[in-house]
């Protein structure tokens, strides 16, 4: 999920001047354009070693951890934003790094593949896996160990007394906000601390 | 073929208080220096050194090929810490037996050997002495300072006593101070040396006498803390040296370990000097600059200015990846710039002299970047 457009939509949930945290943070794109962009600062924390690396190019500030140890590194509401974006659905404790999120950040950005998505139901329907540019796997090779719905999303975030400040689809890289748990892609949730 | 380096040495009359109260005067510094300082020197790159080692950094003396400088993979033309573009300096520390003054020079009041008569320093006297040596050489701010190990510490020392003199630091398998274990087998190592029936309480060189034996078995234990089991396992295994057949003695050696070991230390006890080895383990010890702040490794590293990168290995168990995220986590709450990779390498913590590809091309990547800045 790195085409400029769905970059440019998650951006806008974070106000000029932000002190970020980007779990899962890739390659850094985000994060550069963040600082470039919108005059952010912030560190990207990524456990593979070619994207810590691709970060150290570009200059971004990237902490190596595994995301599944925790984040005992990070103190509370230490960053006004923490990013998730495309990484919840990679890790074993997804609702325990909810949670961390929401006590490391003033607020949160969550962003991870729609499974209710309208071309994944036909497929189910149609006794099959769904395998589409958004989930590109086999269900026996993906790295995505959770799968979830927007509408899921909604329910853990209750459950976790997290406030949603907005929450959309995204599809193509444009905001979907009418029926976004059948017609986009990609859900994204900001949310804070109830 | 590396390029020739050539030591050189700084002479400082003026006396330098140490951290003990005691104060040193009439040393020498050791050190070299490797490509170009730039018109408005800002791209001096400081290089801090571990215990056995040296100013004699990267390339080769002239005339023997195997002089080869212990971080040569490292540092050089072409190299990750690319010494086209930077003005790289390597310098000895006070106590070394490797040039600067250190334990078997000459005390200037009395002329005697200074032997265990050598005061006791610490990595803040190292990096004060080095302060010193870019002051005479005209370098007001560093472009970064990177040590590994106890230069680690040094590099990290450097970004508290002197935050102003330096833009990064650059600190590989290190830790912001010793664990009891590490001290347990320092312990080892000195008890090793003073309780060799040849170290005459510190002034052997008074007897004639070296404490070989000492040395041997202190390296020995050093050695084996430096690298990791699975290393050592597909290294040596469980090989015997001669043959198939077990030999049922207790002195003779069986395994081929054994062997190496014995070798590692004998060649040690031939050029290392037991009251250095006894110094620099003890500022090992020492250094921990949270305890003047209530062990407060955050109130500590507030001084610091300096953008980080941090480096650990995954087998380093002397200095576990564990050590380098408390540092991390300090200079986080600090909201310091900082970067740490954990590199998942077999060898311990030998690691961060070795050549592992994902590990040079992170220090290759930051040094590039440091190089932007005055490019």
């Amino acid at each position: 999920m790195s085409e400029q457009s769905t970059m440019e939509a998650l951006a806008r949930l974070v106000p000029h001047g932000s002190r970020v945290l980007d779990l899962g943070c890739g390659n850094g794109a985000m994060l550069s354009y963040l600082q470039r962009e919108r005059g952010c600062t912030g560190y990207g924390v990524e456990i593979d070693d070619a994207n810590v690396l691709a970060c150290v190019q570009r200059g971004v500030d990237v902490i190596q951890l595994n995301l599944d140890e925790g984040l005992a590194m990070f103190g509370d509401n230490s960053f006004d934003v923490v990013l998730q974006i495309d990484t919840l659905q990679h890790l074993r404790n997804a609702e325990v790094m909810l949670r961390e999120t929401a006590r490391v950040g003033r607020t949160g950005v969550v962003a991870f593949p729609n499974f209710a998505h309208w071309p994944n139901r036909l497929s189910i329907l149609q006794g099959r896996m769904p395998v589409t540019r958004r989930l590109p796997y086999q269900w026996y090779d993906t790295p995505n160990i959770r799968v979830g719905t927007y509408k899921d999303f909604e329910v853990l975030a209750h459950k976790n007394r997290l406030r949603i400040l907005d929450s959309f689809g995204l599809q193509n890289g444009r905001e979907v906000r009418w029926l976004p748990n059948a017609l986009a892609g990609t859900a994204v949730f900001h949310f804070e601390n109830a | 073929m590396s390029f020739i380096a050539t030591p050189q040495s700084m002479h400082f009359p003026e006396a330098l208080t140490l951290q003990s109260g005691a104060s040193i005067r009439d040393y020498h510094l050791a050190f070299e220096t490797y490509g170009t300082l730039n018109a408005d020197k800002s791209n001096a790159v400081l290089v801090c050194h571990a215990l056995n080692a040296s100013h004699h950094v990267a390339g080769v003396y002239e005339g023997q090929p195997k002089s080869e400088g212990w971080w040569d993979n490292m540092i050089g033309p072409g190299k990750p810490v690319d010494t086209n573009r930077f003005f790289v300096i390597g310098v000895n520390n006070l106590g070394s037996c490797f040039g600067s003054t250190g334990p078997m020079h000459a005390h200037p009041d009395t002329g005697d050997i200074y032997g265990a008569d050598f005061p006791v320093v610490t990595v803040e006297d190292w990096v004060n002495a080095q302060a010193r040596l870019l002051d005479r050489l005209g370098i007001d701010q560093l472009a970064a300072v990177l040590g590994g190990s106890l230069g680690g510490m040094q590099a990290l020392s450097w970004t508290l006593q002197h935050p102003e003199r330096m833009r990064h630091a650059v600190v590989v398998a290190s830790a912001p101070n010793l664990t009891a274990e590490n001290i347990a087998f320092n312990e080892v190592a000195r008890r090793a040396i003073v309780t060799d029936p040849d170290f005459h309480g510190g002034h052997f060189y008074r007897h004639g006498a070296i404490p070989k034996r000492g040395l041997r078995i202190a390296r020995m234990i050093g050695h084996i803390t430096y690298l990791s089991d699975d290393v050592m396992n597909e290294k040596f295994g469980r090989q015997l040296r001669e043959g198939m057949d077990l030999k049922y003695s207790t002195q003779d050696i069986e395994f081929q370990i054994e062997s190496y070991l014995r070798y590692q230390g004998d060649k040690f006890s031939e050029y290392f000097d037991a009251n250095t080895y006894l110094l620099i383990t003890r500022a090992l010890d020492y250094f921990d600059p949270a305890r003047e702040h209530a062990n407060n490794l955050t109130l500590a590293l507030a001084r610091a200015q300096a953008k980080f990168l941090l480096v650990s290995f995954t087998t380093d168990w002397r200095f576990s990846p564990q050590r380098s995220r408390e540092i991390v986590k300090a200079l986080l709450d600090n909201r310091r710039r900082v970067s740490y990779a954990e590199i998942d390498a077999p060898h311990g913590h030998d690691a961060f002299l070795l050549d592992d590809a994902r590990y040079m091309s992170v220090m290759r990547s930051y040094f590039d970047s440091i190089a932007k800045e005055f490019a």
